[in-house]
């Protein structure tokens, strides 16, 4: 059967149909997120100790100020290769389609939790979209001017100006990549019942059915027969 | 060891007291610290002192550099010629002090000049790299001008680099700290001028007080002005709020003609911006939006399934027909 899909990504289906259970993410796909998430988490504290003064005292959580500057770049660079992973399998789905805008126009109806008003969607609605592509801009952006001033490996890749400029967008970058990182914690726990696709791999069909209507059609639209019929 | 503290010194040429002395540059002289808030007002603020540099009197020897190796204990890479006067190629995180050769033909006079400037730490008095070193107190400033990076505190990160002006801070690839002249802070403590001025042989350089190395300065841009050097003059850059090395040129309307020597030399603006208010404003919306996430998330309504929308799914899941049997419908 061809893999007629248009709203759903390989692997994603209904699992049972009485209470309809939805599998959203395979297990690689949510190990990967995790790597990623940690990876991310340790870069913020890291980072986060070198933004600001009052800060400092986090590198004593990787075993001291030397100790921290060493990690930080090298988890840096696993970060980017669990996040390209991810990238691989998600950018499709996150493109951006006609119902993203009418959908971004009501947002406001859905913060005042009258979901039932906004167009149906897809895998992805436009506010996940934005994590998605904020975060793979912001990432780019990081690494490029991460490397930069990658002292330890990379002292004379770049003049000492260029180095300036990189080392303040790289803090500038961070900052929005935090505040994408807070809006996609807070989206996932504010959204009841999101978490589990990222722990379980599944969702439940009415959060299915609320959230992402076609992406749960298409799955239902595709359930699989016996083939002898 | 007597408990009088050692004299500051005013001159590297005198001979220093013989009996040993404590330290005489404590914690307490430190007045600006790298990551570090107000610092409590020091009790007493020790005599500026400088170096003066007189480029005209430089024979390009490099007793200085040799006498910086000794005192400093550091072991520069042996190197290959590659055609040129300086030796090592650069500063190094084991060379704190580097003569620096320009060949300059004055379209003037048309005649060959041979520009020789000791480069190495100027010691500002608004020093870049201490405002953009993120770690605490590895980079201090003394009351007496003298900045000095303390290795205990460095993490090696290379932010000094980005924040100086001179490009003088080197990282060392063994122990991954930052290394640069310490205007011999250790020997200074101790009544003694730094190792480099003591060694000079034709008194090029030259330390004491701020106030003398400005008079002496004068002297001789007096004396070079008389025999012709009419732009000669004494740099100490006002863009970092005047430096505790400063150079007698014969040329000081183009310092840039000594190997590169910045004509206006500054922290630079970006660096101002990212250690400015970026820091605090940046902290600030971080804060804010994660406080402003909490606060909703511990007030707003959660946006919930209701068990109407998971019979709904049940609904379209079961009338939902499988591609294959869609035709009947």
């Amino acid at each position: 059967m061809a893999e007629n899909r248009v709203y759903s990504a390989p692997g994603d289906e209904i699992e049972t149909k009485h209470p309809v259970v939805v599998s959203r993410y395979r297990g690689f796909t949510r190990l990967n997120h995790w790597v990623t998430a940690l990876c991310m988490i340790v870069l913020l504290i890291s980072g986060f100790s070198f933004f600001h003064p009052s800060l400092f005292w986090m590198t004593g959580l990787f075993g001291g100020g030397q100790t921290t500057r060493w990690l930080h770049p090298i988890v840096g660079i696993v970060l980017v290769a669990s996040f390209l992973l991810l990238f691989l399998q998600m950018w499709k789905l996150n493109l951006p389609r006609r119902e993203d805008v009418e959908w971004s126009l009501r947002i406001g109806d859905l913060l005042k939790g009258d979901e039932e008003k906004l167009p149906e969607l897809g895998k992805y609605n436009a506010g996940q979209k934005l994590v998605f592509w904020g975060m793979s801009a912001l990432i780019a952006v990081l690494v490029t001017t991460g490397v930069m001033i990658w002292e330890e490996y990379f002292p004379h890749l770049v003049s000492i100006p260029t180095r300036r400029i990189a080392v303040a967008v790289h803090a500038l970058a961070a900052l929005g990549a935090i505040l994408i990182f807070i809006l996609h914690v807070y989206a996932a726990i504010w959204t009841r019942g999101t978490i589990r696709a990222m722990t379980r791999g599944t969702v439940t069909g009415g959060w299915a059915f609320r959230h992402h209507r076609k992406w749960l059609r298409e799955l239902a639209g595709r359930r699989r027969t016996d083939p002898s019929k | 060891m007597t408990d009088e503290r050692a004299p500051e010194p005013l001159t590297a040429a005198t001979n220093p007291p013989l009996q040993p002395l404590p330290s005489n540059l404590l914690a307490s002289d430190v007045v600006k610290a790298s990551a570090t808030g107000d610092l409590p007002a020091p009790e007493r603020q020790l005599t500026p002192v400088a170096k003066l540099i007189d480029v005209s009197k430089c024979i390009g020897c490099k007793a200085c550099q040799s006498a910086c190796i000794e005192w400093n204990d550091t072991h520069p890479d042996l190197e290959e010629n590659t055609g040129v006067y300086e030796n090592p190629h650069d500063l190094t995180p084991d060379m704190f002090t580097l003569m620096r050769f320009t060949e300059y033909e004055n379209p003037e006079t048309n005649e060959l000049e041979w520009l020789i400037r000791k480069d190495g730490c100027m010691h500002c008095a608004d020093p870049g790299c201490l405002k953009a070193c993120p770690a605490p107190g590895a980079i201090v400033q003394y009351s007496n001008g003298i900045v000095d990076f303390i290795s205990d505190n460095c993490i090696g990160c290379g932010y000094c680099v980005t924040g100086c002006p001179f490009n003088i801070p080197r990282i060392s690839k063994t122990a991954h700290v930052s290394k640069k002249c310490t205007l011999c802070s250790d020997r200074v403590a101790v009544g003694q001028g730094p190792a480099c001025a003591k060694a000079c042989p034709t008194k090029a350089i030259t330390f004491g007080t701020k106030e003398d190395m400005v008079e002496l300065a004068e002297e001789r841009v007096e004396d070079l002005k008389s025999r012709g050097y009419d732009n000669a003059g004494l740099y100490d850059p006002e863009g970092v709020g005047g430096t505790h090395v400063m150079y007698v040129l014969h040329h000081a309307d183009k310092p840039s003609l000594y190997a590169g020597l910045p004509d206006d030399p500054k922290i630079s603006p970006v660096v101002r911006g990212w250690k400015g208010p970026a820091k605090t404003v940046g902290l600030a919306v971080a804060g804010l939006a994660a406080a402003g996430a909490l606060l909703h998330g511990l007030f707003a309504r959660p946006n919930e399934v209701t068990p109407h929308e998971e019979a709904e799914a049940e609904e379209l899941v079961d009338e939902t027909r499988p591609e294959p049997a869609d035709k009947e419908v």
